[in-house]
């Protein structure tokens, strides 16, 4: 029988902050009053958070992944264009990630959200929803079909859109490796002047955040393939699975 | 904008970088909030196993930003997990089992609220549950956790309150009301603002 002291979590490698955009950044606005003033208390070796929620199959639908058809009427299909994106969720040590859940959410072609607060005069789609959901494979991948969301203008400055994205929420397998981030666009012209996606400080992180252009799963006459690929926190690497005592 | 640039090592990957959840994370996170047509499933809040012999609790609060004013498009989720050992006599298999509750704060007042069981101790950690935060202007999660006003004993020895100066402890410790009921309430900047950590 396991007994709680010998249940010796394997800790995460330290978040590493130069790749995150920082709590406090006035370009965009909404952070001026919602970010802490006092730093962040490390905490090592919590046993609490080196576990975490599992979901499996029975906690979705199997349709949940395609937003084209999974809020629309029978035999429709959202309007805009079809694209599908995909990609695989793997650690910083480089393994794939199963069976974690994504969830995702997203204007639509239009660039107007399915949200009693959106209020911008592009028009809702009837056959559009803009939340799905989908479990990693074994080998950490994830697709979802959907339409390519349009930008939209929103409310922080005079004249400010945010690029074509797609929100992201993704578990991990302990609830330190949580994360929501956002998944831009090759291409678009947006990236550049938004001041939520340029707060991030790192350019590499900043890039790792546009979905690609990925012509070898794209499906003819039909629907374009982005690529899309997340990696969460790894856990130290003197950790091995399967051996709670880490020897 | 110049930013700084990090090469990862070879077979060395950083985490994505996270962004905020934005205003509308209720539609894919807590589509029911806004009466979104079910067309999926909900997550299911994981609770109480119906024979776990602790108490359901209810734990209520609010969150508030740097200006006083309460925030009403937040996501909290919090988590709880028991590990190990069950005693035999409960009808639980030892092991691993897990409670975890999202919600979304009151588009009206900011507030929120949930069921759960009594945490449990483990080792030298006090009974406590973890909390997630997202929201509009919150760049990245922020992480908290609560612990309860009557473990004085357990909570003078627990190692992550022990991290926390003295002063800002009580910010992670929930106030009693009633006999089963707490409030936390989490206050993102400025006076008695909440501890968060890097975990
Ligand atoms: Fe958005």
């Amino acid at each position: 029988m396991t007994v709680c002291s010998e249940v010796r979590a394997p800790s995460l490698n330290c978040r590493n902050w130069k790749r995150h955009p920082p709590a406090f950044t006035p370009q965009y606005k909404s952070t001026v009053a919602r970010s802490p003033n006092q730093p962040l208390i490390r905490v090592r070796d919590d046993q609490v958070q080196s576990h975490g929620p599992k979901f499996n199959r029975e906690d979705i639908f199997p349709n949940d992944w395609d937003l084209l058809t999974n809020f629309a009427a029978q035999g429709a299909t959202a309007l805009g264009p079809r694209i599908l994106l995909h990609g695989q969720v793997q650690d910083e040590n480089n393994r794939p990630v199963p069976n974690t859940l994504i969830e995702c959410w997203q204007a639509n072609a239009a660039g107007r959200y399915r949200h009693p607060v959106d209020t911008y005069l592009a028009p809702l789609d009837p056959n559009f929803g803009g939340c799905g959901r989908t479990l990693t494979d074994h080998d950490g991948r994830y697709r979802f079909r959907t339409v390519q969301p349009g930008p939209y203008p929103w409310p922080n400055g005079p004249n400010t859109w945010r690029p074509a994205h797609i929100h992201f929420s993704i578990f991990g397998h302990c609830f330190a490796q949580r994360l929501i981030t956002q998944c831009y666009f090759e291409g678009d012209p947006f990236l550049p002047l938004c001041p939520i996606f340029q707060a991030i400080p790192d350019t590499n992180a900043a890039n790792g955040l546009i979905a690609k252009l990925d012509i070898s799963e794209t499906m003819p006459h039909d629907t374009v393939a982005y690529r899309f690929d997340i990696t969460l926190r790894g856990r130290n690497t003197t950790y091995f699975e399967g051996n709670s005592d880490g020897t | 904008m110049e930013r700084d640039t990090l090469e990862p090592s070879e077979n060395q990957l950083f985490e994505t970088a996270s962004q905020t959840a934005g205003p509308y994370l209720h539609i894919g996170l807590a589509p029911n909030s806004i009466g979104l047509p079910s067309a999926g499933k909900e997550p299911r809040n994981k609770s109480c196993p119906q024979n776990q012999k602790t108490d359901s609790i209810q734990i209520v609060g609010t969150v508030w930003d740097g200006r006083k004013e309460p925030v009403k498009d937040a996501m909290l989720e919090a988590w709880q997990p028991d590990l190990g050992e069950i005693s035999a006599d409960s009808g639980i298999i030892d092991g691993e089992f897990e409670r975890w509750h999202r919600v979304v704060t009151d588009f009206r007042n900011g507030n929120w609220s949930f069921n759960t069981c009594y945490p449990r101790t483990f080792g030298n950690f006090a009974p406590s549950i973890s909390f997630w935060l997202v929201a509009r202007g919150i760049n990245i999660g922020l992480h908290t956790r609560m612990y309860f006003p009557e473990n004085t004993k357990a909570n003078a020895l627990d190692p992550v309150l022990n991290s926390v100066a003295v002063e800002r402890r009580n910010t992670l410790i929930a106030h009693q009301v009633g006999r089963l009921g707490y409030r936390f309430d989490i206050v993102l900047q400025g006076d008695n603002e909440t501890v968060f950590f890097d975990v």
